[in-house]
Formats: structure tokens, sequence, C-alpha cells
């Protein structure tokens, strides 16, 4: 599934040309190709990756499984890239969550930004992954090394009410 | 009227069936919906105000519902 979003088609100099690109997927994250992103004009391209790691309040993970309400996901990751957009100066952001089942070090969620400068970059980017948290219909389930599994209860308030 | 009802991760467990048809008067409410679902048996562990979309959009406990309308009861969310 793709949610693409493009807002500018305008030429290079419009002052807010910024496109967004959000996609839940269950094919493995190519990270790399991520690295391709935005144009000469900008300075500053960074790429952020979520990782599975191998222990979680003090347990020892042994992989885990995602799981989205994967149409509504898509839409409120685009709407969240296109609030980083309007926040930030930015040119172009990505981000992809994956979904299904992950072993440790895959990746879980990318995001990449390209910005004239970098501080609009980092801004945008720690927006994205904090909302990301707060908002995205995903739920994880936990499996351990003692082959017990458990949903993972997340630690924040959740969307606004 | 007629909606849709779909449930997610824990919420899907603790009833547990992926998703329902639910029949309300019209105009209800999503806390109405939600009120008639927890009198269901083996439905009473839902929390009495769960997060909700409405159409795959977040809503509130007093939004009104229509006809077809696609609810989902999310639990906690838990991305990243």
């Amino acid at each position: 599934m793709k949610a693409t979003g493009d807002r500018t088609k305008a030429p290079t100099g419009d002052p807010d040309p910024c496109s967004v690109s959000a996609r839940i997927t269950e094919e493995p994250i190519q990270t790399d190709r991520l690295l391709d992103l935005g144009s000469r004009a900008d300075g500053a391209l960074l790429l952020f990756v979520g990782r599975v790691r191998d222990h979680n309040d003090g347990r020892s993970v042994a992989r885990l499984r995602y799981e989205a309400y994967a149409e509504m996901a898509e839409r409120e990751l685009e709407a969240i890239l296109r609030e980083a957009a309007d926040r930030c100066q930015v040119t172009r952001i990505e981000a992809v969550h994956r979904t299904g089942e992950l072993e440790i070090g895959e990746a879980s969620v990318a995001i990449a930004v390209a910005s004239p400068h970098r501080a609009a970059a980092f801004e945008a980017s720690r927006y994205v992954i904090e909302e990301i948290k707060k908002r995205l219909p995903v739920w994880k389930r936990e499996a351990y090394a003692d082959g017990s599994d458990a949903w993972v209860r997340a630690a924040s308030d959740g969307p606004p009410r | 009227m007629r909606l849709s009802v779909l449930l997610f991760a824990y919420y899907r467990e603790l009833v547990p069936a992926p998703s329902v048809e639910l029949e309300v008067r019209t105009g209800a409410t999503v806390r109405e919906a939600i009120a008639r679902l927890r009198e269901m048996p083996g439905w009473e562990g839902l929390p009495e105000e769960p997060t909700v979309a409405v159409n795959r959009e977040y809503s509130r406990p007093d939004q009104e519902l229509h006809a077809g309308d696609e609810l989902a009861l999310i639990p906690p969310v838990a991305g990243g």
C-alpha cells in the first residue's frame, strides 16, 4: 500500500515546497533506498531507523510481531508527515512502518527527511517519530526468549480525544 | 441502523473476534455503540471509553454515527 501526497508541483524556489510519502508494508524496509531522497538544493538528508531490540522492560526479546489497522495507519501516517511539513521548512519526507513478524535488528520504522538545512530536518524527524508513537494504529506483540509472548502496553497517552 | 466494528490486538483477543456487525438506533453516538457492545456476553472487559476510530479517523464519544459506518476499537498503540 502507498499513500503519496504531492503538494508541490511548484518549481524550485517555491517558499513551501514539500511532498510526503507514507507507507505501511509487510516487506522488509529497504533503508538504503531512502538515501536518494531530495534534490541538489537539500543540504541535509536525515534518516532515522527504528529497529527491533533484543530486550524490553528487563526481559529478553526473541522477536516481534507488528499488527496495524493498515488502511487507517497509512492515512494517519500521511497526516503526521503533512503536519511535520507544515511546521518545518523541509523539502521531502518519506516514512515507512513495517508490519508482520520481525527478527531482532530488523527495521520496524524508517523516516527520511530532506531539507536545505539540518535544523529543520532534525525537528521534522523528531516530530514524526513522536507522533507515530502516540497516534499510529499499530500494535506489537513481543515473543520472549522463555517462549512466552504478550502485547506491549504502550507508555503513551494515546491520541488526542 | 447497522454498523461494522473492527477489533485489533489486545481487544480482539479479549472478545475474541476480529469484527462484528452491530445494530443501533438511528443517530446513535460512539458512546452508545460502545455501551451496546459492552452488553454483549464476553465483551464486558472492554473499557467504558476506549479510543474509537470512525471511518478510519479518531472520533469523540459524542460523535454521531451513520448507517454503514466502520468503527474500530483502538487499544493503546505501540508502533515505532
